[in-house]
């Protein structure tokens, strides 16, 4: 039993379900993201463990406690909205000690908890001022000062760096990173940017039309992923999914797929199991890190395949090379170091990491292996 | 680009300005001219206004007039001046005001933040209400106040105007929380605020355009009826009526300077709403408005 437990959770609106029998248990300290794209879910689950929204099926429960029917402010969560939702006549201070108040929370203790936090957050310079008159940053400092001051036992973030610039959005994710390392406090945070989700999180649920399609690690969640979907929804650039058929040669299960120019070329398999699969059409799944220049194969790999391909378009960009080549009909990516000499129209020997590559049954998109 | 939007941009050359400036003040003037004529013909004495010219400036200034209006002047039977009906009007006006536009508040708070099944139809049969006119109502209202025994009284015409007035009150609250953010409910909602504390303290703090609105659209309305004062006013008759009384009695002589007075006193009240909350009033309407 976890310390938020989310049982067979099912949510109806009507006859429509939009989430279907959900089973994901939290362990205390735990940060987990729920990821998905919009209408997957996400919110909904996120706004029934806050209680904002009715559960129609199943059971959640915090430190053993169920919560089903309890109102939102009995359950000890606090919550930071996508629009941060600071009350605009209170001042900043005001706004991060509404819920003790309201809880009844003697004014000393308030402020003492406030001064705390405002310390923590480095806003203690910005509590005479109101919200209208602070920066989307400083915004979105006060309303995870808001959460904080209530020491709750589980935070829920929703969307809350969405409504940032780019630059910021990446020194508050490093900040709510930094702020977990230190308070060790249980998390549930909704996204729909898989890379907030692989940076922050301690475990990923990833959800797509109200079914939780994978839940697992970051690691997990990247290099086996359960499902196509899952493949190409994480990851950027997404992961190449390349129509092949398992060929044997010397008893040898072997991916065949064809080139930009029609001909067949193999890449032998890690993992002898697909041996099964002969003759059987299937998609594999490589990252585009795992194709690479031959100088740049990861030296740790026990199975580097060579592949030779016509360069379709090079995108240097900075720190990478991306080159676009034609592979099973499709476009597929790979990712070079930034000065490998690569150059469009021409045929170039690639180095695929097959130790990395994944192969997902067409039919069911579940992942045969690893 | 620059040189082609000004030359054809309007003209604002100084001959047009003075045009335009010359034309806005013939209509000011136009418009501020009965007020002129009631404020002049106010001070003189009657004779001046029976004897000549309506327009001249009095040539003896006098205040008896409106000492007269206030409080000795004929109205029906007794010559108690206006005083005593606008006292009624005073005890009407205000807390109908203040009920209708807290109810309107609340259902709007309610419409939007608290919605229901079937919440689209009781507004929009409130909103039918808007639309109802005195006339229709005034039978079935007179049986009602008797039944409540309220008939006659200020309490009974309290209760007809909140009546009447919380389906504008309702539609310009519900308007204007339409797009009030529901995050901030939800948020105050897991601090722990219940359904009148959110109210009081994260939605009443910003309604602040809306309800000058509602307070001077009640207001003027309450105060300018004529017909729900007359038919259940008995004997706490508002000002509208007590005009009516003095300027339409059919013995004696009539005192033009009295009724002119008379008139800016009723009108008074409804102007300085106005000034006091007016620039506030466009600004609400427009942010009633639109958006919903």
């Amino acid at each position: 039993m976890g310390f938020l437990d989310i049982r067979n959770v099912t949510k109806s609106y009507g006859n429509v379900e939009v989430l279907h029998r959900v089973d994901i248990a939290v362990e205390e300290g735990e940060f987990l993201v729920l990821v998905g794209p919009s209408g997957c879910g996400k919110s909904t689950l996120l706004n029934m463990i806050a209680g904002l929204e009715g559960i129609t099926g199943g059971e959640i429960a915090i430190k053993g406690r169920v919560v089903n029917g309890v109102h939102p402010s009995k359950r000890n969560i606090a919550m930071v909205f996508q629009s941060y939702a600071l009350y605009p006549n209170m001042t900043v201070g005001q706004n991060m000690t509404f819920g003790l108040e309201m809880h009844g929370v003697p004014k000393p203790e308030r402020e003492r908890a406030l001064a705390d936090v405002a310390k923590l957050l480095q806003i203690d310079h910005l509590l005479d001022r109101k919200p209208g008159q602070l920066s989307g940053g400083q915004r979105q400092r006060v309303a995870m000062g808001r959460a904080l001051v209530r020491n709750p036992d589980v935070f829920l973030f929703d969307e809350p760096l969405s409504n940032l610039d780019a630059k910021l959005r990446v020194d508050m994710r490093t900040e709510i990173k930094k702020l977990h390392q230190k308070l060790k406090t249980t998390i549930v945070y909704v996204t729909h940017d898989q890379i907030e989700a692989m940076t922050l999180s301690t475990r990923i649920a990833v959800m797509n039309k109200g079914y939780v399609q994978q839940l697992g690690t970051p690691k997990e969640i990247y290099d086996t992923p359960a499902n196509l979907f899952v493949a190409t929804f994480m990851g950027s650039p997404a992961m190449n999914i390349i129509p092949a058929k398992v060929v044997l040669r010397d008893g040898v299960p072997h991916a065949a797929v064809t080139d930009a120019d029609g001909a067949e070329r193999v890449l032998r398999f890690s993992q002898p199991s697909l041996t099964a699969w002969e003759g059987k059409d299937i998609h594999l799944g490589i990252r585009p890190e795992a194709i690479t220049d031959p100088e740049g194969a990861d030296r740790k790999s026990g199975n580097i395949q060579s592949l030779s391909n016509r360069v379709t378009v090079t995108e240097p960009a900075g720190s990478d090379t991306f080159v676009t080549m034609t592979l099973g009909g499709r476009d597929a990516i790979a990712r070079m170091r930034a000065d490998a000499s690569v150059a469009a129209g021409q045929s170039y020997d690639f180095a695929v990491n097959m130790d990395k590559a994944v192969a997902f049954d067409p039919a069911t998109e579940a992942r045969i292996l690893p | 680009m620059a040189a082609v939007t000004q030359d054809t941009a309007v003209s604002t050359g100084r001959v047009t300005r003075a045009f335009i400036y010359l034309l806005l003040l013939l209509f000011a003037l136009f418009y501020l001219l009965p007020l002129y004529v009631m404020g002049v013909n106010s001070v003189k004495p009657l004779e001046e206004i029976t004897g000549g010219n309506m327009m001249a400036l009095p040539q003896v200034w006098t205040l008896d007039p409106w000492r007269s209006a206030w409080s000795t002047a004929q109205i029906g039977v007794e010559p108690t001046g206006l005083k005593p009906y606008f006292l009624n009007s005073i005890l009407m006006v205000v807390p109908a005001v203040a009920i209708s536009t807290i109810v309107g508040a609340l259902n709007g708070y309610v419409l939007t933040k608290w919605r229901f099944r079937g919440d689209t139809w009781v507004f929009g049969l409130m909103l039918f209400s808007c639309f109802i006119p005195f006339q229709i109502v005034l039978i079935p209202m007179a049986v009602v106040l008797g039944k409540l025994g309220l008939a006659g009284s200020v309490p009974g015409l309290i209760l007809v105007h909140v009546v009447y007035g919380i389906g504008f009150t309702t539609l310009y609250f519900r308007n204007y929380y339409a797009a009030f953010p529901t995050e901030l409910v939800r948020a105050a909602q897991i601090d722990g605020a219940g359904f009148f504390q959110i109210f009081w303290r994260i939605l009443l703090p910003v309604s602040g355009p809306i309800a000058v609105v509602s307070v001077i659209w009640q207001f003027t309305n309450i105060w300018n009826d004529f017909l729900f004062g007359a038919s259940f006013g008995g004997t706490s008759q508002p000002m509208t009526v007590a005009l009516n009384n003095l300027v339409q009695s059919s013995t004696g002589v009539k005192e033009y300077n009295v009724h002119f007075a008379g008139a800016i006193l009723a009108a008074l009240p409804t102007l300085v709403v106005y000034i006091v909350a007016g620039r506030y009033f466009v600004r609400g309407l427009m942010a009633g408005s639109v958006k919903g």
